[in-house]
């Protein structure tokens, strides 16, 4: 069993009133694009509010542990990301962390995976968790690149900013809501990018979108361990160095 | 080697003389433009140029460069003229020039690109190929590494008459090599672990021990490798163990020598013979260079993607002297600096740290979640400006190492 440095092991144990537990599920498999970098902004933004943070990295061959507050997964190209779906199915872990409202936050390959469909390495049709009212498909060309997004006023989230790498096509049910509307780049092909719908939250924004948008990690942050104190400003200097040169440079 | 036909040797000497030019007048060191013009005029010239060769590519995400100039200087014990893109210009026009320059070498030692490896080993009907690892790298443009492997796998049982010497510690190397049928398997180590999770036969969990890989579910495993990198010595097909001890810093650069020696071996080099001559290689194409700046030695590390960074971060100076980090997201590096968060920057904690490039910012942030105190910093004069005389290394990816080097020379 590959235990990766620096983390704990998933266990039963409940949290501790003022914890957090999270998991990061299957980085072995869903990893590609610095997925690392979500579950580094998560832990940060909550030690500075004082929270204590413990983290869990399970590799596919592990069970999902089912006491999680917040779960994390990311990016991987077709073959990883079929493996990790059946994995998912088999374990049951994580549709049962859904349906009990626990916060799950998803990107990528990962954001398809968790809903009815997505396409497999030919573009055939794989049976992901169906956990969020979701259906993926391959599009007819990548898209690739930065993308602006304005977030869904009613979750109070300044607009996003971050990198799509992915060929995937993703219609919402009735059940979920868009994240946001696309401002520049592709998201979910129709003009809008990503869903939500409970406390279960994707996008196509890939690899480390927290960093660019500290306000989405406070969002799935507040979700887990209620209303949050706001950072001092230092704390969040250079994040918001970092927002307004990316978005200066798309929107010239 | 055949005489080449009209159109052919035409094709070569207006290249040669194009090129020329170019390095005249300062563009570049010629032989992009040179291959590309003689191309045009011989679509079939890398054919042509190769017949009669004894070709060897060498291709992989990281360590081309080195491996193909470390290879060049091992077939030295040959004594006989060695073709090689000494240079890092791995496409087809920058393979054309190489061995259009050097006309009446009998070996060609050519750096390739991943994705034109193919291509160009049918083309060169090439009597060695060597894999040496593959990781992500440049996301954004190029092909996702499972499927350049498989084109790999396709392209090399397709050449019955070529020696493949292979990593046999990075799977997807394996698994690419495996449908060739003579493989040399190198034992060369792998510190980058997180693209090789997967089986890739099967894509089942791949388990890892002291003895190696193998998948949980499947027959795939690690083979057993004829040449090994054990520490800092080489351990030879026939088992004598050699300390390498070579100018070039690094576990990656042992690696990468390992490969070279087995490369010369099979074209009858004496081990012995060698690795001396792979010693005296201390830098290579600007990489690994000590320059002087106002009273600071200034060592320039190149690494493009999270693998290279982990193999930088194993050479730096030891102690807490400074680090400048630099990074671009032009189109030769990629446009997403996503693959910085794959790097783990805690090493550097206790060292003064300057950030620069194009996306500092990018770099600011990713420290910052590591605790890993920094500054930023305008270029690589502002920072020699702002730490004491001595050791200064310099990590950048592709487009911020070549600026770096434009600024302190190209002394080399």
């Amino acid at each position: 069993m590959a235990v990766r440095p620096g983390t704990g092991r998933a266990g039963a144990g409940r949290r501790r009133p003022g914890s957090l537990r999270l998991v990061w599920v299957y980085p072995d498999l869903l990893s590609t694009y610095g997925d690392r970098g979500n579950l580094l902004v998560l832990k940060r933004r909550a030690r500075l509010r004082g929270i204590e943070v413990e983290s869990v990295e399970v590799n596919a061959d592990e069970p999902v542990p089912r006491q999680g507050d917040i779960y994390l997964l990311g990016g991987g190209e077709d073959l990883p990301q079929i493996l990790a779906a059946r994995r998912l199915r088999d374990d049951g872990g994580l549709a049962a962390v859904a349906s009990r409202g626990g916060v799950i936050f998803a990107v990528c390959a990962g954001y398809q995976l968790i809903g009815s469909e997505f396409g497999g390495a030919e573009g055939e049709p794989v049976a992901g968790l169906g956990i969020i009212d979701i259906s993926s498909g391959r599009g007819d060309r990548r898209g690739v690149g930065e993308i602006i997004a304005d977030v869904d006023p009613a979750l109070g989230v300044p607009r996003l900013t971050g990198f799509e790498n992915h060929q995937g096509v993703t219609r919402l049910g009735p059940g979920a809501r868009p994240l946001a509307k696309v401002t520049v780049g592709v998201g979910n092909g129709d003009g809008t990018e990503g869903a939500y719908a409970g406390r279960v939250l994707g996008s196509y924004l890939h690899g480390p979108a927290l960093a660019r948008n500290p306000g989405l990690a406070d969002l799935l942050l507040s979700w887990a361990a209620g209303p949050l104190p706001p950072l001092d400003g230092a704390d969040e200097e250079w994040a918001r160095q970092l927002r307004e040169e990316r978005l200066a440079a798309v929107t010239g | 080697m055949g005489k080449l036909p009209l159109r052919a040797r035409l094709a070569t000497t207006i290249g040669g003389a194009a090129g020329r030019v170019s390095r005249l007048t300062g563009r570049g060191d010629g032989s992009v433009i040179g291959g590309v013009l003689s191309l045009r005029l011989e679509p079939d010239l890398l054919r042509l140029l190769s017949a009669g060769r004894q070709v060897v590519l060498v291709t992989g995400t990281n360590g081309k460069t080195t491996t193909t100039r470390l290879i060049t200087a091992a077939l030295g014990a040959l004594g006989q003229p060695v073709a090689s893109n000494a240079f890092g210009a791995n496409m087809e026009a920058g393979l054309t020039s190489a061995l259009g320059q050097a006309r009446g070498a009998p070996f060609a030692v050519l750096e390739v690109d991943e994705k034109y490896m193919p291509a160009v080993l049918q083309a060169t009907s090439a009597r060695v190929v060597v894999l040496l690892n593959l990781s992500r790298d440049q996301m954004d443009r190029a092909a996702e590494i499972w499927m350049v492997a498989r084109r790999w796998r396709e392209a090399l049982a397709a050449a019955p008459n070529c020696r493949v010497i292979a990593n046999a510690d990075d799977p997807l190397i394996v698994w690419a090599a495996a449908a060739a049928p003579r493989v040399t398997w190198v034992a060369a180590g792998q510190r980058w672990h997180e693209d090789s999770w997967c089986c890739p036969e099967c894509g089942s969990h791949l388990r890892r021990d002291e003895l190696g890989w193998r998948c949980g579910e499947c027959t795939f495993r690690r083979p057993s490798a004829r040449w090994v990198l054990e520490d800092s010595a080489v351990i030879d097909a026939v088992g004598n163990v050699r300390d390498l001890s070579l100018a070039l810093p690094g576990r990656a650069n042992r690696s990468n020598a390992v490969m070279a020696l087995a490369v010369a071996d099979f074209f009858g080099a004496d081990v012995a013979q060698a690795l001396p001559r792979l010693r005296e290689v201390s830098s290579v194409a600007g990489r690994y260079t000590q320059v002087d700046r106002r009273g600071r030695r200034v060592r320039l590390l190149l690494a493009k993607n999270p693998a290279g960074w982990l193999e930088a971060f194993d050479v730096l100076q030891p102690g807490s002297s400074p680090v400048m980090l630099s990074v671009n997201a032009q189109v030769p590096d990629g446009r997403d600096t996503s693959w910085l968060w794959d790097v783990d920057y805690r090493v550097l904690r206790g060292r003064p740290v300057f950030v620069t490039g194009q996306r500092r910012l990018d770099l600011a942030v990713r420290l910052e979640a590591d605790q890993v105190a920094f500054e930023l910093a305008d270029d690589i004069d502002d920072v020699v400006d702002r730490v004491p005389p001595g050791e200064l290394d310099v990590v950048a990816n592709y487009t911020a190492f070549q600026q770096i080097r434009a600024v302190v020379g190209r002394a080399s």
